[in-house]
């Protein structure tokens, strides 16, 4: 047991149930089951940013994507409530397109992730070397404005390029908050017109 | 910390001594079996099994610190109601005060029969319950019961607010599952309830639990209670005007976001049945319950490390009596016991309020509980953010609306622009060193 690298386990495991769950989306027909599906495969991918020292991606991952997966799920079961709509049938020429379109960026991706040299995995002794460092201060930092993890930089001019990302975290805040009044805005009341009669529950 | 960060042991000194002395130096079993000593006893020779040992003792603390919880808080709260309404309550089953009635209780549902409507999703709504109490007990790593050198935590992350914040919006998940596979129209009306009162009350939730975070400079539970040593004038909720506010719309959202009476729309008896419970019984049902009150359990202890300052009692006992960490493994753990203490009776003080505002308050409408969010606690949450920003800004020293000065030890300069400001144009300021190592909490 002793030659066994539990990181290793760990990884193989959530990663295992993330995929598996990601399958199961893909071959479920109910729209709510597959929502749930997606809610343990998200889940199962923070376990990964937790294993590796991450803190602050995973509860984020949990926060907005499972918690985000929710909306989804709600929506999914206020819009296919009537009955041709829980079950979905794939047609098989979108089977092939997806496969066509998903197969292309999972090579593409695993090509690239092969190829870069510096994510090539270390061996046993130099990964038991590494110490995980907390994430949080460097990642707030470095929405205000600093990069603590770039301070070896020797030439100033380039230091100044590595000021962190206030700059994108404001045009993305901007944003945010141009989407949030808009959809307050499509979503308000209608003053001018009379709503019509709310119907009573029960006499579904 | 350690060189496993899958370690499910807590982090203390041993997990400190493997990451740096254990294989690195010397990659054989012996050094491990020197390091993983308990006061000078081998406790065992394989890491890994010491590793699940730990995570065991650790599940089951958790596990028997909600269940045994929501035994006493369903006792406390049919004796509670039961004296609001100025009757006696449960006083059979064990004795006077009929404190054995929730186990009664238990041996019912146990025996009752596990019913499963014929239309319904099978698969979901048998999952339905353990989704709910899973995101319950998970709230619970992270939360800690004693703070110090050597916190009382399960897993002690650098982001604790912020996870059981995120893990504790994901019960809603198995009332939302446990409404649609039910189908039922009653169970899918509770469940749709549920969720757009969830969705909603996170907002204010997380802009009143931002006010300590920035107040402490921390998102470590640790930090934060520990900021709030000594007298209760050090409690954040005691901090600023904004602050005392803060805490009772907290308290407010917190209720609605476990799904509490008044805004307990999703299992509301006069309209829906049972809303998303109806067609449960049994285990399964109490298995709600048991979510249920651990959250409640679960918002009141973060209520209480956030703003009525956790492991500290209103006034530093443990340190008069000379309970702390430096004087010895032995007083330290009293100490921390004490501290254990503290946290345990705020939380339930904390349930009891939420009792008492139960049986006290009628059931809001929806769109009642819809306005209360939206158009009360959302402003005034982020007036009171502001306002304590400003605060703090203007009297980054005070204490106790602002009467008192902080005391040294618990007042550090957590910023990074006042750090930067005392210290020179070096090479390394732009390096932040410091703010790692001083400003990184703990």
């Amino acid at each position: 047991m002793q030659e066994i690298y539990w990181p290793s386990v760990f990884f193989l495991l959530f990663s295992g149930i993330s995929c598996a769950f990601a399958v199961g989306v893909l071959l479920s027909q109910n729209i709510v089951r597959m929502a749930f599906y997606l809610v343990l495969s998200l889940a199962a991918t923070s376990g990964l940013f937790f294993l590796a020292g991450a803190d602050f991606v995973g509860a984020m991952q949990l926060m907005i994507y499972v918690g985000g997966t929710l909306v989804l799920l709600i929506f999914g079961v206020m819009l296919t409530s009537q009955e041709r709509f829980i079950e979905m049938h794939t047609w098989a020429g979108d089977w092939v397109k997806a496969f066509l379109a998903g197969g292309a960026l999972l090579f593409i991706l695993v090509s690239a992730a092969f190829s870069v040299p510096a994510w090539q995995s270390m061996d046993r002794a130099e990964a038991e070397a590494v110490v995980a460092s907390k994430t949080v201060t460097p990642l707030g930092m470095g929405l205000l404005g600093v990069r603590v993890d770039k301070p070896e930089e020797p030439d100033a001019a380039r230091r100044d390029g590595m000021a962190g990302y206030l700059f994108q975290f404001e045009i993305v805040s901007v944003h945010l908050l141009v989407v949030l009044i808009g959809a307050a805005y499509l979503a308000r009341a209608k003053r001018k017109r009379d709503l019509p009669a709310v119907q009573s529950d029960g006499s579904q | 910390m350690s060189s496993c960060p899958v370690g499910a042991g807590s982090r203390d000194k041993r997990d400190d001594d493997i990451g740096s002395v254990g294989l690195k130096e010397e990659p054989q079993v012996a050094q491990f079996l020197l390091d993983f000593t308990i006061f000078g006893f081998d406790v065992c020779p394989w890491p890994w099994l010491a590793y699940t040992i730990a995570g065991f003792v650790h599940v089951v603390l958790i596990l028997n610190l909600v269940a045994v919880s929501a035994l006493v808080f369903i006792w406390l709260e049919r004796k509670i109601s039961g004296r609001i309404q100025d009757r006696l309550g449960p006083t059979r089953v064990g004795g006077k005060f009929g404190w054995l009635q929730t186990l009664a209780d238990g041996l019912k549902l146990l025996t009752k029969e596990d019913l499963r409507p014929e239309g319904s999703d099978g698969m979901l709504f048998r999952v339905a319950p353990y989704v709910s109490f899973c995101a319950s007990i998970a709230a619970f790593i992270a939360i800690p019961f004693a703070g110090g050198e050597y916190p009382w935590i399960a897993q002690h992350l650098n982001t604790g607010v912020f996870f059981v914040l995120a893990v504790m919006g994901l019960e809603v998940f198995g009332v939302i599952l446990a409404g649609y596979a039910s189908a039922s129209k009653w169970s899918l009306f509770g469940a749709m309830r549920e969720a757009a009162q969830v969705v909603t009350y996170e907002v204010p939730l997380g802009m009143c639990v931002v006010v300590p975070v920035l107040l402490s400079g921390s998102l470590d539970m640790v930090v934060i209670g520990d900021r709030q040593a000594g007298l209760f004038t050090n409690w954040l909720v005691f901090h600023d005007p904004f602050t005392f506010i803060t805490f009772w719309v907290y308290f407010t959202c917190a209720m609605a976001s476990v799904n509490r009476a008044p805004f307990d729309l999703a299992e509301a008896e006069s309209e829906l049945v049972a809303g998303f419970h109806t067609e449960y019984s049994g285990l399964r049902w109490s298995f709600f319950f048991m979510a249920e009150y651990g959250s409640m359990f679960a918002v009141s202890i973060l209520a209480s490390i956030l703003f009525l300052g956790g492991w500290h009692g209103p006034f530093p006992i443990t340190e008069w009596l000379g309970l702390t960490a430096e004087n010895g493994a032995v007083l330290g753990y009293l100490g921390q016991l004490l501290g254990l203490g503290n946290v345990l009776l705020k939380g339930t003080i904390g349930v009891c309020v939420m009792i008492w505002v139960r049986w006290t308050l009628p059931r809001l409408r929806i769109d009642q509980v819809m306005a209360v969010c939206l158009k009360y606690c959302t402003p005034i949450a982020a007036a009171m953010f502001l306002g304590a920003t400003f605060w703090h800004y203007s009297l980054p020293g005070k204490n106790f609306f602002g009467l008192l000065n902080k005391p040294a030890a618990t007042y550090e300069v957590s910023e990074g622009w006042q750090n930067q400001a005392s210290q020179p144009e070096t090479e390394e300021h732009l390096a932040i060193s410091t703010p790692l190592t001083k400003l990184g909490g703990q």
